[in-house]
């Protein structure tokens, strides 16, 4: 994996290999994002079925109920 | 393009790559822009990030609002204490092929002595149900003039043909 640095001063880009340093902290950085994901879509899964278990007691389908609410 | 937006530099990527700094900025201008074209390389995905650190410093004093909508769906939120700035990059695998998002990062007064505030806009491009723009105001709590900007894949990979361009803005 490499990182690129562009000197402003000089127009001068340079690709520099990451160090094993970065590469640990990337890796920590990619299974946070992957974990975030995850819960964000838990989140919404659950909210989702939250809203179709108020439809379902109202006797609507999650159509019905999203077409009133539009 | 107003004559007062000066380019001060550029990158395109011809392979993919982690990072892209704009380092030993000039503190000449009285505000700086970067736009930039990008997509990830995070795998399944459709709503990466991309995080911002300046100054190569990752102390916890940066805080992000962000609103961001799909067509489908709308969220807001709002972090403090952060080691770095993170805004919406949502192109990435699980998008249309060969698609890019496209932003814009406002960072007004970045030379003066007051916290660094600024401003970010972007929007995904992409031939699906939802396609994500995001709206972000950026706080980074130090006073220091900023010479260098970081824009970080979140730990993933900016694609080959992903590019970046540095704008300074004179008497804006």
């Amino acid at each position: 994996m490499e990182k690129v640095i562009v000197d402003c001063s000089t127009g001068e880009q340079t690709v520099v290999p990451l160090t094993p340093e970065e590469i640990a902290e990337l890796e920590a950085a990619a299974a946070k994002a992957e974990a975030d994901r995850i819960a964000a879509e838990e989140a919404e899964a659950a909210k989702q079925a939250e809203k179709e278990a108020i439809a379902a007691k109202l006797g609507l389908t999650k159509e019905e109920l999203l077409k009133l609410l539009s | 393009m107003p004559a007062t937006y000066t380019l001060i530099a550029s990158n395109t990527l011809s392979s993919s790559a982690a990072s892209v700094t704009f380092s030993a900025i000039p503190g000449t201008y009285t505000d700086l822009i970067i736009k930039y074209s990008a997509r990830s390389d995070e795998s399944a995905s459709n709503t990466s990030l991309m995080d911002v650190t300046l100054n190569g410093s990752s102390a916890a004093n940066y805080s992000v609002t962000r609103l961001r909508g799909s067509g489908i769906s709308a969220a807001s939120g709002r972090t403090s204490n952060q080691t770095y700035l993170y805004f919406g990059l949502n192109n990435g695998p699980s998008s249309t092929s060969n698609t890019f998002t496209n932003g814009e990062i406002y960072i007004p007064n970045y030379n003066g002595s007051a916290n660094k505030c600024l401003s970010h806009f972007s929007a995904q491009e992409n031939n699906q149900t939802e396609a994500y723009i995001d709206t972000n105001a950026g706080l980074r709590s130090v006073t220091d003039a900023i010479t260098s900007v970081k824009l970080n894949c979140n730990g993933f990979n900016f694609v080959s043909g992903s590019s970046f361009f540095l704008y300074g803005i004179k008497n804006s």
